[in-house]
């Protein structure tokens, strides 16, 4: 099953080798993985999207919390939660194309933050699912590159992740 | 008061209460090594190569209760400790190694002897620092041991690049008294509703096993167990590096478990209703094959101060989690306070068929005074040491002989690479080992592939003057590699054949050392005698001993727990 976990970790160099290292020293998968400083410059927030069984799950977050860096990890597929992915797209947009290619961004609440008289760059945001959503409903040929941030992730309401 | 790098460093081991430092000098350590010689509190021990410093230091933790230290240069004094300190990790030992590193301005250059020691160290240690500035240096060191000796030990490195212990690069040094992190709050006490659970599950087994690991030793909690044991009197078992948590010559023990573990120790494990697991994580060599463990229903209690260690490969009903010493006092004081007693009718019964179990006599093998049987001559270093001796092993057939016929009665005596199963461990160990316990008797159990790989530590023996008992059980074959194939291809001894060994008698006497040619079996009891009395030298013993001998029983890779071969007429 696909979860969605959020890790607090001292903000140094070499804390994310760590968790890299653990994922891929123990086999375990990594569908996305985001790292950022928080408002508390000393930590880093992590989000990581992976998929495994309940028994491997279970051991990801005690692995996860035997990393001396670490200092909190909560599974946030435990409870409600919102999910966001950022995906800049740059696509042809040329003739016909140019007008539907619009149509189609402003259908997905896409912006374009960049334009030449060839190609738009599309800014869009939602859960993985929509931005799939997106690309397959484009012509695929009209895809030029793709860049995605993977799923940022946080509870709702009073669920907080904080120290 | 202002001290320059090196000082700093020197000055943190001292108020560590180090009192030995196994190590191996360099260019990025040169100014470590020259505080060293200034001062006369923290002894040097210099090896001949970096792998022997780590498994001395990590000897002289295990028989100790302290934390072992090492000193090696950056690049390939780094990378030849890579071993020592996979072993160490792997039996969670805590060690503190200090790694010099290339000049910060260098690192990253791919300079002369520069490696990412960090980045190569980081799977097989607990924690891992770089240090870039004077001023951390004592705060890191302080953390490092924190770090190595708490929660569940293990090995901490500490990379210091060469213009960090610069002599003109001081900083203010004042050594911090103690360590708070917010992200690392090991659990000690466990939890008092979850002890009561395991307790009731106990008093109304019917068939019940207590099964104790490393981690009873580690956390120095041999005498709750063995009182705990006694209380409830339950059977016993001890994994590999369990032995010595409960004294193998009691009745209630019933032997080592596992690939080499006893019948009745198997069987019990295997047909238990109610299994207390303390300081053990239930790995491959231990249950075999976790299916078939879990084709008999039984309810598991298990006592660690790892969690990650509970429900890893079997699930787990109660996990108790905490440091076994204190969770077994607590666990004793319920019982104590308790009305209600064990059921002795089931009890009764169910030892009626451990006894049973026992009367296969699964360790017995030929007695013949036609070869040297290697189980003969550890059963003779167990009767003439009194069972008293500190044992080292390195890893094979001998190791496992050890297990088995030298009776542990203590903790911190049997001093083994049970989780990596590092040959060339057990003489560097045993220099550790006899180093911390400058009186006792120290053997080191090995086999002549396994001394091979770290034989030049021979010399370092002759420097430091440490006798230790050198039992070399020499049958010309990696003889544990050619059991498996005479067991699963066939007798195809691919490469298991030792030509061209070595005279060691020879060679032991170009150490400095004394050497001894032993073989028939009527010498072995003699050779042993003459060997422990001479107190003040190291003895090399080569024992030829029968090539085709195996040890018994076994639990092939994959089989179940109850299904052990007890001898070759089984294959």
């Amino acid at each position: 099953m696909r979860h969605i976990i959020s890790v607090l970790l001292e903000n140094e160099p070499g804390a994310l080798s760590r968790v890299v290292g653990l994922f891929s020293a123990r086999g375990y998968n990594i569908e996305t993985l985001t790292v950022a400083p928080t408002e508390d410059l000393t930590l880093s927030r992590m989000t990581i999207v992976t998929a495994g069984s309940d028994e491997v799950i279970e051991q990801i977050n005690k692995q996860l919390n035997k990393l001396i860096e670490v200092v909190k990890v909560i599974d946030l597929s435990d409870g409600d939660h919102i999910e966001r992915e950022l995906m800049l797209v740059k696509v042809r947009a040329v003739g016909n194309d140019r007008e539907e290619m619009k149509r189609m961004s402003d259908i997905f609440r896409g912006r374009i933050i960049d334009a030449t008289e060839k190609d738009y760059t599309i800014e869009l945001t939602g859960t993985g699912s929509k931005l799939d959503a997106f690309l397959s409903a484009i012509d695929r040929s009209a895809i030029l590159e793709t860049v995605r941030t993977g799923a940022s992730g946080i509870g709702r309401g009073d669920r907080i992740l904080r120290i | 008061m202002e001290l320059n790098g090196a000082e700093i460093v020197v000055r943190c081991l001292q108020e560590e209460g180090v009192d030995y430092v196994f190590g191996y000098p360099g260019g990025a350590v040169l100014h470590l090594y020259d505080e060293l010689f200034k001062q006369s509190k923290v002894r040097h021990i210099l090896v001949r190569h970096e792998q022997g410093a780590i498994h001395a230091a990590d000897g002289y933790s295990r028989s100790t209760e302290k934390i072992g230290v090492a000193l090696v240069t950056s690049g390939p004094g780094v990378t030849n400790a890579i071993t020592g300190i996979a072993t160490a990790y792997m039996d969670s030992i805590p060690l503190v190694i200090i790694t010099g590193q290339v000049p910060t301005h260098a690192i990253g250059q791919d300079a002369f002897q520069e490696c990412d020691t960090v980045g190569i160290t980081r799977p097989c240690v607990k924690h891992n620092f770089l240090i870039k500035d004077v001023k951390d240096i004592a705060a890191t060191i302080k953390k490092a041991f924190y770090i190595a000796g708490t929660g569940r030990p293990g090995p901490v490195v500490v990379d210091i690049p060469k213009d960090i212990t610069h002599p003109s690069q001081k900083a203010e040094f004042d050594y911090p008294k103690s360590v708070s992190m917010r992200s690392y709050n090991p659990v000690v006490k466990g939890h008092a509703g979850q002890i009561k659970k395991a307790l009731q599950l106990l008093l109304s087994a019917r068939r019940p096993m207590i099964y104790a690991g490393g981690g009873v030793v580690l956390g120095n909690a041999a005498p709750e167990l063995t009182q705990l044991v006694r209380h409830l009197g339950f059977p016993c078992t001890n994994t590999l590096m369990g032995l010595g948590g409960y004294p193998a010559s009691d009745r209630q023990f019933v032997g080592m478990l596992g690939m080499h573990g006893t019948y009745e120790a198997n069987m019990a494990m295997q047909h238990c209703d109610v299994l207390l697991a303390i300081g053990a994580r239930f790995d491959d060599r231990v249950i075999g094959n976790p299916q078939h463990f879990f084709e008999e229903p039984r309810t598991i209690i298990h006592i660690d101060v790892d969690p990650s260690s509970i429900s890893k490969r079997v699930k787990v009903d109660v996990p108790i989690v905490g440091s076994v010493r204190p969770v077994l006092q607590d666990l004793i004081k319920q019982l104590q306070a308790s009305k209600e007693k064990p059921d002795a009718a089931a009890l009764k019964t169910w030892w009626k068929q451990i006894d049973v179990w026992r009367s296969i006599d699964c360790l017995k093998y030929e007695k013949t005074d036609k070869i040297i049987k290697p189980q003969f001559v550890i059963e003779k270093l167990h009767e003439l040491t009194k069972g008293d001796a500190f044992v080292t092993s390195d890893v094979g057939q001998h190791q496992m002989w050890a297990a088995q016929f030298y009776k542990f009665d203590k903790p911190r005596r049997w001093i083994n690479s049970g989780g990596l199963g590092t040959m060339g461990f057990g003489l560097p160990a045993a220099m550790g080992v006899r180093l911390a316990n400058p009186k006792a008797t120290v053997a080191c159990i090995t086999g002549e592939g396994s001394i091979q790989m770290c034989i030049q530590e021979l010399s370092t023996c002759k420097q430091y003057h440490l006798p230790i008992k050198i039992i070399n059980l020499n049958n010309r074959y990696l003889g544990m590699v050619r059991q498996w194939q005479q067991v699963d291809y066939s007798s195809r001894y691919s490469a298991s054949y030792m030509d061209a060994l070595p005279d060691f008698v020879k060679l032991a006497e170009a150490y400095g050392h004394v050497g001894m040619l032993i073989d028939k079996a009527v010498d072995v009891e003699p050779a042993l005698k003459e060997a422990l009395k001479l107190k003040d030298r190291l003895v090399f013993m080569d024992f030829i001993t029968d090539q085709t001998e195996n040890v018994w029983p076994m639990v092939k890779a994959g089989k179940g727990l109850s299904e052990m071969l007890l001898g070759s007429e089984d294959l």
